[in-house]
C-alpha cells in the first residue's frame, strides 16, 4: 500500500514543482522531431549466456535527455553501458546488434573501443573521484590521452576552467584545484566526475543513477545540471527513480525484464502509457 | 547472585589473562631490545660505523664494511624483487582466475615458505659454482625471498581498490593497461610500498642464504662480483669466535642491524597511515 500510494504521488502532473513541471514539458516537442543520435538495433547484451537484455531497437535524440527506467534488473544499466562499449569490460559478457552514434557504428569491424569511450562520456552510481588526484589532475585526467592526438583547442588549465563550469563546481573550488579530491563532499564528488566527462567535450553523456548515493540538495543540484546540459551534448540517464525521470527528461525509455517495453515523449509515458505494463510500473502495481 | 558474581569472576580472569598474553608477545621483542642495548651500546661508537674490523688483539675497530655490504645486498635484491614481484602481483590482480595466475599464486606461496637456506643452496648452485662467491649470489638469494613477499602484498593491495575507479579509468577512454598503471596501482601504491619496506626488514636480517653466496668479508669491498660483508654475517663471525671484544662488537653489530630493522617498519607503518591519508592541506 505504501508503494503505491507513494506512486501515486509521482504522478508527473501533480508532484513536480510548477517550475519543473514546465521544463519537463516545454522541449518535449521539438525533441519529438530531433535528429537521432544514438540508435540500436536488435541491441542484445549477454553475461555468459545470459541475455541482460533483448533485441532492443531504439533512437535516442539528439541534444535531449532521455531517460530509462525499469525495476532493479531490468538491464536498464546493460543498455547504458553498450553505448559506450563498457559492458564488454566484464569477463565473459559480449553484446550482439548494432549501435550507432551520429551515424558511425560503435561496435564495427576495427572501431577501437577506447575511442568510442572517449567521445561518449560516463558517470556511475557511486562519484568515482581518482583518490591520488588533485581536482585539478581529476578534470584533466581525460585529457591527457586526447590532447596527445590534439583533439581539442585550448590549454589545459581553460578546460578545466569551462568543464568546472559547465558542472557547476567551479565556485566552489576554484581556490582549491590543488586539494585531493577526495576531500569533496559526496556531491560535490560527483558533479566533478561529471566535470571530468565533461572534459574531453564528449557528444553523448551516460548517467548511471548518478544520484542514486547523494543527498535531497545534491540530487537537485546534479538535476538541474542534467538539465542544462541538453542544449550542448546529449545526455542518456538511468534512473530508478521516476519522479527524477519525470522531472529532467525530454523522452523516456522502460525496460521490463531486458526488453524495451515502450520508449516514448516522458509526458506521454507518464501521463497516457501505451502499453499496459507500463501503466502497471508507473502507478506502482509493481517494481 | 552468586552465579552473577561468579561471571563476574571469570570475565575478570579471563580478560586478565588476554592482558598477560599480549604482554607476553611483546615480551621477547622488549627483552631482546633490552639486552642488545645493554651488551652493544658501549661498544657503538662513530668509529663502528666508520672504521675497518681490526684484527684480534687490536681493541676498537668497527664494521664499515658490512654496514655498506648489508646496503649493497638490499639494493640488489631489490631491484630484483621489486620490478619481478610488483609486475607479478599487478598480473595476479588483473587476471585473477586464470590458470597461471593460480599456479603463480601457489608457487608464490610455496617459494614464501621456503627455508631461505634453500634459496641460498639454489643461488650457491646458479652463481657461485661457476663464478665464486659475490656481492651478486648474495643480492639475487635475498631478491628471490623478496619476490613472493612483494608479489603477495601487491596484489592484495590492487584487490583493495575499487573497481568502479578502474570502471571509471576506462570510461574515460582509457586503455586497459594504462587504467592499471595510472589509476589503480597509483591508487594502491602506499599500501605497496608498506609490503616493500616489510619485504627489506625481513631480507635485511637474512643469514643462511648470504653464508655460502656473499660469504663475508672482512676487508672493504663494494664490488658485485666479489665475497661482500654482511651485518648478519659480521655478527655471526664474530659471535662465535673466542675472543671478547669481537662478542661486544657482535652485540654492538646486532643492535645497528634491529635499529635498521625497526626503522624500516616504522617507515612502513608510516607510509600505511598515509594511504587513508587526511586531507591535503
Amino acid at each position: 500500500m505504501l508503494q503505491s500510494t507513494e506512486v501515486a504521488r509521482e504522478k508527473p502532473a501533480r508532484i513536480v514543482t510548477p517550475t519543473v513541471q514546465v521544463r519537463a514539458l516545454e522541449p518535449t516537442v521539438a525533441s519529438e522531431h530531433a535528429k537521432p543520435c544514438i540508435v540500436t538495433r536488435d541491441l542484445t547484451a549477454f553475461f555468459g549466456e545470459t541475455p541482460a537484455i533483448r533485441n532492443i531497437s531504439s533512437s535516442i535524440p539528439q541534444q535531449a535527455v532521455t531517460a530509462i527506467i525499469g525495476p532493479s534488473g531490468c538491464g536498464k544499466s546493460t543498455f547504458l553501458r553498450c553505448l559506450n562499449r563498457m559492458h564488454e569490460t566484464v569477463p565473459g559478457a559480449r553484446v550482439e546488434g548494432t549501435v550507432e552514434i551520429l551515424g558511425s557504428p560503435i561496435y564495427g569491424e576495427g572501431t577501437n573501443p577506447i575511442a568510442v569511450r572517449r567521445h561518449v562520456g560516463m558517470v556511475f552510481q557511486r562519484p568515482t573521484p581518482f583518490p591520488t588526484m588533485s581536482i585539478r589532475a581529476n578534470v584533466a585526467a581525460g585529457l591527457r590521452i586526447a590532447a596527445k592526438k590534439g583533439e581539442l583547442e585550448g590549454s589545459t588549465d581553460e578546460i578545466v576552467e569551462e568543464a568546472l563550469q559547465r558542472a557547476g563546481l567551479w565556485a566552489e573550488v576554484k581556490d582549491r584545484l590543488d586539494e585531493s579530491a577526495t576531500a569533496l563532499s559526496g556531491g560535490q564528488q560527483q558533479r566533478l566526475c561529471i566535470a571530468r566527462a565533461l572534459a574531453t567535450r564528449p557528444r553523448v553523456i551516460l548517467l548511471d543513477e548518478p544520484t542514486a548515493s547523494l543527498d535531497p540538495l545534491s540530487v537537485q543540484k546534479v538535476e538541474e545540471l542534467v538539465y542544462e546540459l541538453r542544449d550542448s551534448v546529449t545526455v542518456v540517464i538511468v534512473t530508478h527513480n521516476m519522479q527524477q525521470a519525470a522531472r529532467v527528461s525530454d523522452r523516456t525509455a522502460f525496460l521490463l525484464a531486458g526488453e524495451l517495453v515502450e520508449f516514448g515523449s516522458t509526458r506521454e509515458l507518464f501521463t497516457a502509457p501505451r502499453d499496459p505494463r507500463t501503466e502497471s510500473y508507473i502507478t506502482g502495481r509493481f517494481g | 547472585m552468586r552465579t552473577a558474581r561468579s561471571r563476574h569472576v571469570t570475565s575478570g580472569a579471563m580478560i586478565g589473562l588476554t592482558y598477560l598474553a599480549a604482554i607476553l608477545a611483546t615480551l621477547p621483542l622488549v627483552l631482546i631490545l633490552g639486552h642488545l642495548v645493554a651488551k652493544g651500546a658501549s661498544s657503538l661508537s662513530l668509529s663502528f660505523f666508520t672504521h675497518m674490523p681490526k684484527p684480534v688483539g687490536e681493541s676498537g675497530g668497527g664494521m664499515a664494511n658490512a654496514i655498506v655490504g648489508t646496503l649493497i645486498l638490499i639494493g640488489v635484491a631489490s631491484l630484483i624483487g621489486l620490478p619481478i614481484g610488483i609486475g607479478a602481483g599487478l598480473y595476479l590482480a588483473e587476471k585473477r582466475r586464470t590458470p597461471l595466475a593460480n599456479v603463480v599464486r601457489f608457487l608464490s606461496d610455496v617459494l614464501n615458505g621456503l627455508p631461505s637456506i634453500v634459496i641460498g643452496i639454489f643461488a650457491w648452485e646458479i652463481l657461485v659454482k661457476p663464478s665464486g662467491f659475490s656481492a651478486l649470489a648474495g643480492g639475487v638469494a635475498l631478491g628471490a625471498m623478496m619476490i613472493p613477499l612483494v608479489t603477495r602484498t601487491t596484489e592484495e593491495m590492487l584487490l583493495v581498490v575499487p573497481n568502479s575507479l578502474r570502471e571509471a579509468a576506462l570510461a574515460l577512454g582509457y586503455a586497459r593497461w594504462r587504467a592499471s598503471i595510472s589509476v589503480v596501482l597509483r591508487t594502491a601504491l602506499a599500501g605497496i610500498a608498506t609490503g616493500v619496506l616489510v619485504a627489506v626488514a625481513r631480507i635485511a636480517g637474512e643469514t643462511a642464504p648470504l653464508l655460502f653466496t656473499a660469504f663475508g668479508n672482512a676487508f672493504w669491498s663494494t664490488s658485485l662480483r666479489q665475497a661482500i660483508a654482511a651485518l648478519p654475517l659480521q655478527i655471526y663471525a664474530y659471535a662465535i669466535s673466542a675472543y671478547d671484544e669481537w662478542h661486544r662488537l657482535a652485540w654492538a653489530g646486532a643492535l645497528v642491524l634491529i635499529t635498521l630493522v625497526l626503522i624500516i617498519s616504522i617507515a612502513a607503518r608510516f607510509a600505511t597511515r598515509s594511504r587513508f591519508g587526511a586531507p591535503v592541506d
